[in-house]
């Protein structure tokens, strides 16, 4: 389903993306871990081209979205995208920022947009937050109405950049909940996070990201409980705290 | 001796009655105000109408201005910014003047109405093309890449998330901006476009009497206060909000 080929990310002299290869399978949930500056965002953004890569190719159910001929807004809206700053309009009421792509890119009536909108915010449990500005959601429930945005246009793909490293503490759960919700309904998803536990319990792999490259990858049970290498071994020492 | 006191005292307070009935005479002289109140009126129309004109013809240049900018081009930027420089520091007195005057040198045959247009447009775009442009860079670039990821292209991002939250951040800006823009369309006076000031000093020479232009600066005050209220309440709205 989304597929790289020897990505590499440079920011002038700074090479963020070493060449990266991945495969993320269909309805496979596929887990990004590594320390901060490692790369693991850089890549996410490669793959709706928010960052243009450098060199390499990037396949989404077949389609080259870095090639020159590729129509990047009609491939985008195939793949959707969840920020760690959930990055809600604030003009727009959830609803609003639910249908805007589906009135503006789908080219839908403003009905079908709503009903569709209602229907996905539904899907992430505020079907009665319609109406509510941002500001007044809470964080989780911001990030909830991010995802449903992305999910309203039905995309092929799903990218998480730290969905929940901005939110307190007793909000992340619901935020995980309705990630799972996606797995369980069999959305592909590829994952930037520091979730640990969610990455054990729902990932089927997880790849182990520093200095730009994939250092190893393999099941969440072989990379937490038998990290091969010591880079590996010495970020999940950090995070987990022994 | 008390009767030349009473004498002197009775003299000064006869001129200062005079007096009074002189600036009563010169400023405020209703005979005059009904005998020129046609032209005064004819004056009030045709600011209005320059104002009308003026004023979206300056915000759509203005945005144009700040969208381009936005767009990040280097050659395209440096015009722009040599554009806005140039034509926010050079007098608009001027600016008409060379048009209206200079241009029929150069073979291009303008009427006043037009010159007014050119002159304006170069000069108001510039302002409003910085105000514009101080409200875009206002929005981060969170809301922008959000939009990209569902597919919205530039365009429709601007349109749709980037500019209704960026006038709403400049909108105290833009409004007291458009009250400059208002009185300066008293300067299209000087190339005889019969306008409210212009129509004022036909009146003053045609009754030897300067209370016109007195009634033409309370028709200006009638015209802009209420936008000046319009403006402090909204001041103080973003005051309170911050």
């Amino acid at each position: 389903m989304l597929e790289l080929e020897a990505v590499r990310k440079s920011f002038g002299a700074i090479e963020a993306l070493k060449g990266i290869d991945l495969l993320v399978a269909r309805q496979e949930l596929v887990f990004i871990i590594g320390p901060s500056g490692s790369g693991k965002s850089t890549l996410l953004r490669c793959c709706n081209r928010l960052e243009e890569p450098t060199a390499g190719r990037v396949l989404v159910d077949g389609v080259d979205i870095v090639s020159p001929d590729v129509d990047i807004n009609e491939m985008r809206r195939h793949i959707g995208m969840v920020f760690q700053s959930f990055n809600l309009y604030p003009h727009l009421s959830a609803l609003g920022n639910v249908t805007l792509a589906l009135r503006r890119v789908l080219k839908m009536p403003r009905d079908e947009a709503n009903e569709r909108g209602r229907a996905a915010l539904d899907g992430v449990g505020l079907a009665e937050r319609a109406d509510a500005y941002p500001n007044e959601l809470s964080g989780g429930q911001q990030q909830r109405v991010a995802i449903a945005r992305a999910l309203a246009l039905e995309p092929k793909v799903m990218l998480f950049d730290e969905p929940t490293s901005a939110l307190d503490p007793e909000l992340v759960g619901s935020v995980l909940d309705v990630m799972r919700t996606m797995r369980e309904s069999g959305m592909t998803m590829l994952v930037v996070s520091h979730e640990m536990g969610f990455a054990r319990e729902a990932a089927d792999r997880v790849l182990f990201m520093d200095e730009g490259e994939v250092v190893e990858a393999g099941s969440p049970a072989r990379i937490f409980e038998s990290p091969e290498h010591a880079r590996t071994r010495e970020f999940l020492r950090r995070v987990t705290g022994h | 001796m008390g009767g030349v006191a009473l004498r002197l005292e009775a003299l000064s307070r006869a001129r200062e009655a005079a007096d009074v009935e002189a600036l009563i005479y010169n400023f405020f002289n209703l005979e005059v105000l009904l005998k020129v109140h046609p032209l005064l009126l004819k004056g009030f129309w045709m600011t209005i109408q320059l104002c009308i004109l003026v004023v979206p013809l300056g915000i759509a240049g203005g945005l144009v201005v700040a969208v381009a900018y936005s767009f990040h081009v280097r050659w395209l930027n440096w015009l722009l910014i040599a554009y806005v420089d140039f034509f926010r520091s050079f007098p608009p007195l001027v600016l008409l003047i060379l048009v209206f005057y200079g241009l029929p040198f150069l073979g291009i045959e303008v009427p006043s109405l037009i010159a007014v247009l050119i002159a304006f447009l170069l000069n108001t775009a510039s302002y409003y093309g910085e105000i514009f442009r101080a409200g875009i860079e206002s929005i981060g670039r969170g809301q922008r890449e959000a939009a990209r990821s569902t597919g919205l292209n530039g365009i429709q991002t601007m349109v749709f998330v980037v500019l209704p939250q960026a006038v709403r951040n400049v909108l105290p800006d833009l409004i007291s901006n458009t009250l400059e823009v208002m009185k300066f369309t008293a300067l299209a006076s000087v190339v005889a476009l019969p306008e409210l000031l212009r129509m004022g000093r036909v009146a003053q020479g045609l009754t030897y009497n300067p209370t016109p232009l007195i009634a033409v600066a309370l028709i200006y005050l009638a015209l802009l206060w209420p936008i000046v209220r319009l403006l402090s309440r909204l001041e103080r709205r973003t005051m309170a909000k911050r």
